[in-house]
């Protein structure tokens, strides 16, 4: 559908492309970090490009991804599991940015891979502002950093919490209470 | 004889409050359209003397619980039950409100009773309308019987002030 997005951004920045997939008819395309905000301001300024709207910013956890096809048998030709590696310096996230143009009616997505131990990226919040609070939340569910952006505080939870909680490490139901009854006994 | 005089008294108050409750709903999440259910005609929650939702603490004697309850609204729940004048009732209107319901994660509480002190619990995911009638019925014969959680504990003050009266 925006092949010729792929296309475009393949001649003008053909070694920071890392990998490009199709998903369901959206294009991904998967980029080098430090040349994210360069990528990002062609997209927006070009004519021929022309993203206006910026649709969503999220994470994905790889720690426990493994490569499973549609009926849940091993997918030999989907990318391997997540490997640690020796000093922790996997490519534990990916950044998702998805990105709409409403002149040319086309859609992409963006993607960033980060270390768990160096999970940060430049901000585009200050080329779509849009992407404020989906940054922060971002930030608040992941713990990944957004440099540059104005205001990186939790944007959900309160402060007083600790850990990230839609990270694949963060234990299921564990609860960070704020205020328990006084008359209650008992450990909850 | 006073004693008998005073409990006589009580129990017309007491019959006053049960039809005559003043609810805040503490509405949070999708109970609340079954609340608005119960309390528009069709169900018709002024039958039971409930009708008057009071959107300030201080006025309302009964705080409805409607709808999930996540750790960042604890504070503010606990307050405004503590802004309600005694004696005060609590309902935890469906199963989030009373158990966390099928949240078992990071930011939900599991039943709005780790913050205050509930006298009903309505099951559901959302409690039929009869199931909150039925509820308020339960919870008019509690206050009949004077063993709300806050006429309980009104009564257990009273009576440790006596002693240390008496002890002086």
């Amino acid at each position: 559908m925006a092949q010729k997005v792929v296309d475009a951004l393949k001649a003008k920045f053909g070694d920071a492309i890392v990998a490009t997939a199709s998903a369901y008819g959206d294009e991904v395309v998967t980029v080098k970090r430090d040349k994210l905000t360069a990528i990002a301001t062609f997209l927006r300024d070009d004519p021929a490009m022309a993203f206006d709207v910026p649709v969503f910013v999220t994470a994905i956890d790889l720690l426990d991804w493994r490569p499973i096809g549609a009926r849940g048998a091993p997918d030999p030709a989907a990318r391997p599991a997540y490997d640690p590696g020796e000093h922790n310096d996997g490519l534990r996230f990916e950044v998702c940015f998805q990105l709409r143009s409403l002149a040319h009616r086309h859609r992409l997505r963006l993607k960033v891979q980060l270390k768990e131990t160096d999970a940060k990226l430049p901000s585009l919040t200050p080329l779509w502002a849009g992407f404020n609070w989906q940054e922060r939340e971002t930030f608040d569910m992941y713990g990944i950093r957004f440099d540059g952006h104005p205001d990186l505080r939790r944007i959900y939870l309160y402060d007083e919490f600790v850990g990230y909680p839609l990270r694949k490490d963060y234990p299921k139901d564990k609860r960070q209470p704020l205020v328990r009854r006084p008359d209650l006994v008992g450990d909850h | 004889m006073l004693e008998l005089i005073t409990s006589k008294l009580e129990d017309a108050a007491n019959w006053g409050r049960k039809f005559s409750l003043f609810s805040y709903p503490f509405v949070t999440a999708c109970c609340g359209m079954e609340f608005m259910s119960v309390a528009a005609p069709k169900y018709d929650i002024a039958r039971f003397g409930a009708e008057f939702p009071r959107f300030s603490p201080r006025q309302s004697d009964l705080l409805m619980i409607v709808g999930t309850i996540t750790e960042k609204q604890g504070p503010a729940l606990r307050r405004v039950w503590e802004q309600m004048a005694e004696p005060k009732w609590v309902i935890a209107f469906g199963v989030c409100a009373s158990t966390g319901g099928f949240y078992q994660n990071y930011h939900a509480m599991p039943g709005a009773d780790q913050v205050v002190p509930v006298d009903v619990y309505i099951p559901g995911c959302p409690p039929r309308p009869e199931q909150v009638l039925d509820a308020l019925i339960m919870l008019q014969d509690r206050i009949q019987r004077r063993d709300g959680h806050s006429q309980l504990r009104l009564k257990r003050e009273k009576i440790t002030l006596a002693a240390a009266n008496a002890e002086e």
